[in-house]
């Protein structure tokens, strides 16, 4: 469009739009890639400066000492194994002394001894006499945390909060609860589009309006039915099968309305003269629509394999929590009630979780783009 | 691993049984109801008997799932509605007084018509603005797409960039939180927004604007495309400015399309459910109606009101019902 906007203002506006569609993101990403100490003191904006943490060490006791040329010694370290670059900055005996010392430099104890604590974090206390306290000496630090960037987080997901598991869980509702409805819809699109029978407008004007009919008008009656199906047959009430047949019931007014929307636009001489020629509306529809109707069921797809991966309400209601039920959107709601504060935990696993839409997303843009205009402008 | 075979076996079993089914019945169809020839040999054609059948085997599954899955379950929801918690003995209208007396349910209607208002009118102009914006700048694609990224993610997952977003660490803290974040920065107050009433619905209702822009972007872009240049020409030719040309010439021509965007939006909104749940589980004021069907169909296994509940977001998608169907069949009769 031709319009006299200024031009600056609107590189700026769209800019800022931009910034905050896609910093949220973006802050996710690179917090679930940051060390768990450094997600919690500096905001992921600042990843890549080196913070400052007052932390506090405990010296090992009497029990620890050992001889070292007639002295007697108390060595470790404060650090944890795996703190990566993190270093010493300055030390104090004190709290609000923690710039006394710096790393290396001996620190004159009291009695005659002398504590060194070295950049890795690593100390050495040497006296000339035993010593005998029982409980360690605390020493007060300034630690540098360098930035540091792993997929630790993600490993330590995966394996002890379960969510390799929760991730299979949702790929197991997700692709048959795709395939299946797209096969039934096809089908019924096909008759709704090109063959006569009584009561086709009918049908298909409550197909339009089961569109927007809120799923939750049907959870309560299917509750009910699952369990006394399962009871009455002997089979568990929250199952796969139960939740892949629920999801193709909610997704099926929409597939129907796309396909035979898109179907229905056909060219009619191709049908006509097909049919024409001997063919029955079987061999029209597998030989002849399904091949040109793979744009539309593409689109359906996609929606379809978004919507499913994305739910939480279904799985809540047609699966259980049990590890091997559980998808990945309702494990996420678990962490975020009892791993609140632990953001590595949060980022990683809701990374996890949104990476499959995304890639779904910018591999199959076009299609999802098509299938919404579809939906909504015809 | 073991999970992934049986998965794959029941659903080879599930797509394969749905196949046997439409090639067996139409093959079915074909054989018992064949051309013959009368014992005095006249050719009969019973192509028009199965004609007549076929599409029952079309549309019969889909009908059958639609049946059970929505249109059963719908009725069967407005009458448990006038029953009690165990679905046992009839109590009218009992529910529905208990819910018009009830604090949260005031507080649940209040909050859906705040997102009703805020989230649909908010996601259009801003889907306007950008589409507005995007094209008329060389990068407009790329702006697009990232702004229509997060229809592609989870409520839940969004939920959780949100709530990171907004996180609060205390009054003496360094904010992680980029909002607080930028409040500090500006000599501010951090606070723990999703916890102030009133105000953290706005920012819950802001997760949805935010996933919902994009969509909203996508179809206003390609109706504006649609609006022939020469409308717009002559507007230039008698001497109306930019905003003039906006309001007067292009928002008129797209009227349909945004309404039908705002109508997509507004089913969303009913049924918002996912971000409430994550976000605040309702405390803080938050409760909308869809959550507290989730809690007292399950928290409280009380199905009379939970039936009653999701009647009242029934009674709020009726009207869009049956505007849809309207214009489905004033389509149909142009046709």
């Amino acid at each position: 469009m031709k319009f006299s906007f200024n031009k600056l203002m609107v590189h700026l506006v769209l800019l800022m739009f931009v910034l905050v569609w896609t910093l949220p993101i973006f802050g996710l990403f690179i917090s679930s890639l940051r060390n768990k100490d450094q997600l919690i003191i500096s905001g992921w904006w600042s990843a890549l400066r080196t913070t400052e943490r007052n932390e506090v060490g405990r010296t090992g006791d009497m029990d620890d000492q050992f001889e070292r040329n007639g002295m007697y010694v108390i060595s470790g370290s404060f650090f944890a194994e795996d703190s990566g670059k993190k270093n010493i900055k300055t030390l104090g005996l004190k709290q609000d002394a923690l710039d006394t010392y710096t790393f290396d430099e001996a620190v004159d104890m009291g009695d005659g001894s002398t504590l060194t604590l070295a950049q890795d974090g690593s100390y050495d206390w040497v006296s000339p006499t035993p010593f005998e306290h029982t409980r360690g000496k605390r020493i007060f630090y300034v630690a540098n945390i360098p930035p540091t960037f792993s997929l630790k987080n993600y490993t330590e997901v995966l394996q002890s909060e379960r969510i390799g598991q929760a991730f299979l869980n949702t790929f197991t509702v997700a692709v048959p609860a795709t395939i299946i409805p797209i096969a039934l819809a096809a089908f019924a699109a096909y008759a709704f589009a090109w063959m006569r029978f009584p009561g086709r407008q009918f049908l298909f004007a409550v197909v339009v309006g089961l569109l927007v009919v809120p799923l939750q008008m049907s959870l309560i009656p299917l509750l009910k039915l699952y369990n006394v199906v399962g009871d009455q047959f002997g089979f568990e009430a929250k199952s796969y099968a139960g939740i892949w047949l629920a999801h193709t019931g909610f997704g099926l007014p929409l597939a129907i309305y796309l396909l035979r929307n898109y179907i229905g636009g056909l060219p009619k001489d191709i049908i006509e003269s097909a049919r024409i020629d001997g063919a029955s509306h079987f061999s029209i529809f597998t030989k002849l629509i399904l091949p040109l109707s793979v744009p539309a069921l593409a689109s359906f797809a996609i929606f379809q394999f978004l919507w499913t991966w994305n739910d939480l309400l279904v799985a809540l209601v047609f699966l259980g929590k049990r590890p091997d039920q559980i998808v990945l959107t309702s494990k996420i709601t678990e962490l975020l009630g009892s791993r609140g504060d632990n953001w590595e935990i949060l980022t990683s696993s809701a990374f996890i979780s949104i990476s499959v839409p995304l890639f779904v997303f910018f591999a199959l843009q076009r299609y999802f783009v098509r299938g919404l205009l579809a939906g909504s402008e015809k | 691993m073991e999970q992934i075979i049986r998965a794959l076996l029941v659903m080879g079993g599930g797509v394969g049984a749905l196949l046997i089914y439409f090639f067996g019945s139409n093959w079915i169809l074909d054989l018992s109801l064949r051309d013959g020839r009368t014992r005095d040999g006249q050719y009969i054609s019973r192509e028009k008997i199965r004609e007549r059948i076929r599409p029952w085997l079309f549309v019969g599954p889909a009908l059958l799932i639609l049946t059970m899955y929505l249109i059963y379950p719908a009725i069967q929801t407005i009458i448990l509605s006038f029953y009690d918690k165990n679905s046992q003995n009839f109590i009218g209208l009992d529910n529905y007084t208990w819910a018009f007396n009830n604090a949260d349910f005031r507080q649940a209607i209040f909050n859906n018509l705040l997102w009703l208002i805020i989230v649909p009118t908010m996601s259009t102009i801003f889907g306007l603005i950008i589409a507005t914006l995007a094209d008329s700048v060389r990068w407009g694609n790329i702006a697009k797409s990232l702004i229509f990224m997060p229809m592609a993610i989870s409520f839940v997952g969004a939920s959780v960039i949100w709530k990171f977003v907004y996180d609060y660490r205390g009054p003496d803290a360094a904010q992680i939180g980029i909002v607080n974040a930028i409040v500090s920065f500006f000599g501010g107050t951090p606070q723990a927004w999703i916890t102030i009433p009133f105000w953290n619905n706005i920012f819950l209702m802001f997760i949805l604007i935010w996933i919902q822009t994009g969509f909203a972007m996508v179809l206003l872009s390609a109706a504006l495309r649609g609006v022939p240049e020469s409308t717009i020409e002559a507007a230039k030719i008698d001497g109306a400015n930019g905003f003039a040309i906006f309001m007067r010439i292009l928002i008129p021509q797209i009227t349909s399309t945004i309404l039908v965007v705002w109508t997509t939006i507004t089913i969303v909104v009913l049924k918002v459910f996912d971000i409430v749940f994550a976000m605040t589980n309702g405390q803080w004021n938050t409760e909308v109606v869809a959550n507290m069907m989730y809690r007292w169909m399950f928290r409280s296994g009380d199905f009379g009101r939970g039936s009653m509940l999701a009647v009242v977001i029934m009674i709020a998608v009726v009207p869009i019902m049956i505007w849809n169907i309207r214009r489905f069949q004033q389509e149909e009769a142009l046709k």
